[in-house]
């Protein structure tokens, strides 16, 4: 298996599905001569040409609803966002007509569309650059929301997210984007969504977390297991809604504690929506009140040492998983 | 960068010089009042029109309007819900547009929607229906007034969202282009929509590309309550067009005959030259922007029986089509009686329909969850279900 980055690993997902299936397109900010702004699609424009990788002017409330259009016809456009922060210029697009069109048409129309793009703080770009939209999309009936934490992931669920019938938003992280790992370069490799990935089998307590705060969570399991001899589950979401809520039970049944992690701010947030299911499936297995590390609950801030204390790292998850154990 | 977008240029002339006349070759026009009055029986869209065609024209726009009363009846009685916009006054727009179209042309309009509904086929008992919130609707109950769609019939909604519709309309010309069709969308919208940020957008991506759109503007002179001088700076409103180089007209919508002409011109120079064009049609709605207005706040009932009285698009043209001598007085009433009839039966069939059950809330949301075998995903999809009626 070569050894590839996040990055690279999308652009094989994109590549391999562009060549798959005439109606997948590519359009977005400097995606194609740039190579787009995190070079994700390097050496695309070459390959496909420039009908299939589409550079567009900054109108993301026009070229998002260009390709919802596009795909109410049925061709299969993946919407790529300099920043996932800059969807909310699109908002009316993803989440009135993307969204809602199957439902309103009764079925008649379906939107076959990736939404992708980075959305992730940690960068000092402040805060209109660093929103984790994840939990409102995942709030919308009729969108999907996934979030790769690996370069393997990265390819296997942008390419299941291509071949989706339904609109799917993919959240990846310029901070992963560099990130090497092995991946198949098989041209069907494919994880479907909603499989939650049990990264560290443990007994003492299930750290649940999605993006990059899996790596985080790890780290911290690795040093709970050194330090302080505790055996720590790791699982990677991996993806939003749908949810593998079976693999979240299982796990909590048998560990019987709960430390849900995210960077996602804390209020409505993707751990409150776990918490409230492991609480009203589970709570008879809890052994302690579910915890949750998320990003500190203020706008993203520039300065360094600000939004160092402001995104969750390994000590918080390694102090709040002793506070139940 | 020889790209696709920028190719399939037209001549220079045909997208500029807007103001100039003779340095414009395109069959647009700019100003609908100063010309000297045009026949436009006599233009070649016309002209050729069998006698059938031009019944079927009348009949169309009747149709509409019988629909629109027994809907307003309906709802008045209670049996329809939340925003009923009646298009009763305009109806030679969507008809003579939609009678312009060919097979490869698409349309999508906003949430003023039945008179393009039935316009391009659909029919009125799936029309009353969703008006009623029934599991016979066109929607199934799931989007109402403003929201039909017939994707079978090229008809690609009804969107309640001002002006969402038209970066929609913008990806089906986009689509068409892209898969080599010679065809156009029809992207209908209000006066008051043109000042949505994401209409600009779109018409600088339309004429960048290149792409086969053609914006309607029904300017029936209001925003709800706020007429077009309160909420518009700088006339006509298709002008904003010139700032993307996009060719625009204004012409007028009560003749059913001019609005063939003016979309047919348009669809031939999208077929032809794979460009955008805006149209603004000056039109009027006879009743309250939705039934919910009164209707008493913003102009007068004598600027109402005025348009009605000179502008009538039905009148009009019956007037028109009895002078050629295509039909009879006679024959137009009978024309209004099956009308009225199918509108009668429409909201029986409707009344007697069945209501969607509560399960069917959980349908149509995703393909795959309606599709379980299959789907490709695991996970759960709902987190909470209606509650069962036991
Ligand atoms: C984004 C948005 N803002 C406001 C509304 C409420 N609204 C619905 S129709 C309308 C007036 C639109 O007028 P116009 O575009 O001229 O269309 P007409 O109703 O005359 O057909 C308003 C303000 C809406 N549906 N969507
Ligand atoms: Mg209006």
């Amino acid at each position: 298996m070569a050894i590839i980055t996040y990055r690279e690993a999308l652009n094989q997902a994109l590549s391999e599905e562009i060549e798959r299936d005439e109606n997948v397109i590519l359009l977005g900010e400097e995606v194609a001569q740039f190579k787009g702004s995190y070079k994700v699609s390097e050496g695309m424009l070459e390959r496909y040409g420039p009908k299939k990788i589409i550079d567009t002017p900054i109108s993301e409330a026009a070229f998002s609803g260009l390709a919802v259009g596009a795909a109410m016809m049925g061709m299969r456009p993946v919407v790529e966002f300099m920043f996932w922060s800059f969807c909310y210029v699109a908002f009316d697009q993803i989440f009135n007509n993307a969204a809602s069109v199957r439902y309103m048409s009764g079925g008649l129309i379906n939107v076959p569309i990736v939404f992708r793009g980075p959305a992730n703080g940690g960068t000092n770009v402040g805060a209109t650059h660093s929103h984790t939209p994840e939990n409102f999309i995942a709030n919308t009936p009729g969108l999907k929301v996934i979030c790769p934490s690996t370069p393997a992931d990265a390819k296997g669920m942008l390419k299941s997210a291509i071949r989706d019938n339904d609109p799917v938003c993919v959240m990846e992280n310029t901070i992963l984007y560099n990130m090497k790992d092995e991946v198949p370069e098989d041209n069907e490799f494919l994880i479907p969504l909603g499989k939650a990935n049990v990264l560290r089998e443990g007994t003492d307590i299930s750290i649940i977390a999605h993006g990059k705060a899996v790596h985080t969570s790890l780290e911290a399991a690795s040093v709970l297991e050194e330090k302080h001899n505790i055996n720590a589950e790791v699982i990677d979401l991996r993806s939003i809604r749908p949810l593998d809520v079976e693999t979240i039970l299982q796990s909590v049944k048998k560990t019987n504690r709960v430390l849900l992690v995210e960077e996602n701010k804390p209020f409505c947030g993707v751990g409150a929506q776990i918490s409230y299911l492991i609480q009203d499936q589970a709570f008879d297995f809890l052994d302690a009140p579910i915890k949750r590390v998320s990003a500190v609950d203020a706008p993203q801030a520039y300065s360094k040492a600000l939004e160092n204390a402001q995104i969750p790292d390994h000590n918080c998850v390694i102090a709040s998983a002793l506070t139940i154990l | 960068m020889e790209g696709l977008y920028h190719d399939a240029t037209p001549e220079e002339s045909d997208v500029t010089n807007k103001n100039d006349p003779d340095s414009n070759s395109s069959t647009l026009k700019h100003d609908s009042s100063s010309k000297t009055e045009v026949n436009f029986a006599q233009s070649e869209c016309n002209i050729n029109l069998s006698s059938s065609a031009k019944v079927d024209l009348l009949t169309q726009m009747i149709r509409i309007r019988r629909f629109e009363e027994r809907s307003l009846r309906a709802y008045q009685q209670g049996h329809i819900g939340g925003f009923l916009h009646l298009y009763i006054g305009q109806e030679a727009v969507a008809v003579g547009s939609v009678s312009a179209m060919g097979q490869d042309d698409h349309i999508i309009t906003a949430y003023r929607d039945h008179g393009h509904a039935l316009a391009v086929g659909m029919d009125m008992d799936e029309c009353m229906a969703e008006l009623f919130g029934k599991k016979t609707g066109c929607s199934k109950g799931k989007g109402g007034s403003m929201h039909f769609f017939a994707p079978d019939k090229n008809f690609w909604g009804g969107h309640g969202i001002v002006g969402g519709q038209t970066p929609l309309g913008l990806g089906m010309a986009f689509a068409l282009k892209q898969s080599g069709k010679k065809g156009a969308c029809l992207c209908y919208m209000g006066d008051g929509a043109t000042n949505q940020g994401p209409f600009y957008e779109s018409l600088n991506l339309a004429s960048l590309w290149n792409l086969p759109v053609i914006y309607i503007i029904e300017n029936n002179g209001y925003s709800m309550g706020t007429a077009e001088s309160r909420h518009s700076a700088g006339e006509p409103l298709a002008r904003r067009g010139e700032a993307f180089d996009i060719d625009w007209s204004v012409t007028e919508g009560h003749n059913v005959y001019e609005v063939r002409e003016t979309i047919t011109n348009a669809l031939e120079q999208a077929h032809k030259d794979c460009r955008p064009s805006v149209l603004e049609i000056n039109t009027y709605r006879y009743r309250g922007h939705s039934v919910a207005d009164p209707d008493q706040t913003y102009r007068s009932k004598e600027e109402i029986e005025e348009y009605k009285k000179n502008k009538d698009p039905i009148s009009i043209f019956k007037d028109q089509l009895v002078q050629e001598g295509v039909i009879t007085d006679e024959q137009v009433a009978e024309i209004d009686v099956k009308a009225k009839d199918e509108a009668e039966a429409s909201a029986e069939f409707a009344l007697a329909s069945p209501f969607p059950d509560p399960t069917e809330l959980m349908d149509d949301i995703y393909w795959e969850t309606d599709n379980p075998g299959k789907s490709k995903s695991e996970g759960t999809m709902f987190f909470e279900f209606p509650k069962s009626n036991s």
